[in-house]
């Protein structure tokens, strides 16, 4: 799914400048615990997040993750914005609870970030 | 939010660039003792409209094509250029960045400026065709610079030859500091990607520091040490503190295991989760600690085949855990 119609389907905003919005997503994970987002999200995914801590963004730098939406209209402090501006990684903030907001997307055909059985 | 402008890099580069850099040097010049007629040719045959007027190397004025129409039209065409020039010249310093001459062209609406130096010596003429030019030229350079760096990295391991060439990120974790956690994981991944390490053991490399990283941040009382060492063919992360120490390692390693306080649970770490994910990044681990004393943590991940290449796999998972201790 691209970016500009996650956005559409989570009526978020975008916090940062210059994002591409025809960049393909492949999958959305939805975590407040990073190191969870560390061991499941995959390469390229969308992370659904009620954090706003600039770890955030450097878990999604280490894990690959492709975005962020932030749920419950929760808006990222001045060091997150920079640090996703430095790392190139766009945030979005959006109006919904995550249980919503997860809902909203799978309904519009986005998939999960499958847990990896192998590795159990 | 606070909206920050954000600032291109051809706006860094105005601020930025030399006006030396950019200027047009051995232009024409004519002497104060030079006559209206002399100039007329001058002009006609360079096909110019104006020239500075330079005295033993100083510029002490300006003439143009303007100047040389009221002298024919006052019959004045033997006088010297002296009588006739401007003398009070708007200049640009060549030191000053391209800005300022940016703001003069705008102020004075001028087409052109003699660039001086600190002595008041003419070093050129400047004219907005050479700031564009320039730019673009300092917008190429940079490009070049980057991919220049960019292979040198590459093939850092072929350049430099001995039994076991390796390359060691050294970096001081300070304890709780929370805010700037991850920034030593962040470098490692950086070098690899510029050393031209496969996408997936960049990941891997970076979650297990990084997870590394903040067990240091979280967990220890005077912050430690992680260093990568980076060679062609695996990439070993250390992680070293001086306490205060795990009583229990193997209840450590348990999934969901945690010590971790409250508000570091609340920033959305301290799960139990670290070492689990450091495991399974990495090809071999190995942690000892002893209370009181410290903890040392040893990641081990391979590249296969080697660095460079630019598509090696990650090994299968059976290989992976074969060597955890």
């Amino acid at each position: 799914m691209k970016l500009r119609d996650i956005i559409r389907v989570v009526e978020g905003k975008v916090l940062t400048e210059g994002v591409n919005l025809d960049m393909e997503i492949s999958c959305a994970a939805g975590a407040d615990l990073m190191s969870d987002v560390l061991a499941f999200a995959k390469p390229n995914a969308l992370l659904l997040t009620g954090l706003v801590n600039p770890q955030v963004v450097r878990t999604a730098e280490m894990a690959d993750i492709a975005a962020i939406v932030f749920v419950r209209g929760k808006m990222p402090g001045p060091e997150t914005i920079a640090l996703a501006r430095e790392k190139g990684i766009p945030l979005i903030a959006a109006p919904y609870t995550m249980f919503e907001m997860c809902g909203r997307l799978y309904e519009a055909g986005m998939a999960s970030c499958d847990l990896d059985t192998k590795q159990g | 939010m606070s909206q920050v402008p954000q600032i291109t890099r051809i706006q860094e580069l105005i601020y930025e660039l030399p006006i030396e850099r950019v200027v047009t040097r051995n232009v024409i010049t004519v002497s104060p003792d030079t006559t209206m007629s002399e100039l007329k040719e001058i002009l006609r045959i360079n096909r110019i409209s104006g020239t500075p007027v330079v005295e033993g190397g100083r510029l002490v004025g300006i003439i143009s094509i303007e100047d040389l129409i009221k002298a024919l039209e006052s019959g004045d065409i033997q006088a010297p250029v002296r009588e006739r020039m401007a003398t009070r010249v708007i200049t640009v310093q060549a030191n000053e960045s391209v800005v300022e001459a940016v703001k003069k062209f705008a102020q004075y609406k001028v087409g052109r400026l003699p660039v001086v130096n600190e002595h008041g010596d003419l070093v050129g003429i400047l004219t907005g065709g050479d700031i564009t030019r320039g730019l673009l030229e300092a917008i190429g350079l940079d490009y070049h610079a980057e991919e220049i760096s960019r292979y040198r990295a590459r093939h850092i391991f072929e350049d430099i030859v001995s039994d076991q060439t390796g390359l060691i990120l050294r970096y001081h974790i300070k304890p709780r500091d929370f805010t700037g956690g991850g920034s030593a994981s962040s470098k490692i991944k950086r070098a690899l990607d510029r050393l031209g390490a496969p996408p997936l053991i960049q990941r891997r490399v970076a979650i297990a520091a990084y997870e590394a990283e903040m067990n240091l941040i979280i967990h220890t009382d005077n912050g430690g040490e992680l260093i990568a060492e980076i060679q062609p063919e695996v990439i070993r992360i250390v992680a070293t503190d001086n306490g205060p120490g795990i009583a229990d390692i193997e209840q450590a390693m348990q999934p969901g295991f945690s010590t971790a306080p409250n508000w570091i649970r609340e920033l959305g770490f301290g799960a139990g989760m670290g070492l689990a994910n450091i495991k399974k990044c990495s090809d071999s681990m190995k942690l000892e600690s002893q209370v009181g004393v410290g903890t040392r943590l040893e990641i081990v991940i391979r590249i296969q085949p080697v660095m460079s290449s630019g598509n090696a796999a990650r090994p299968s998972e059976g290989q992976q855990k074969q060597e955890t201790s």
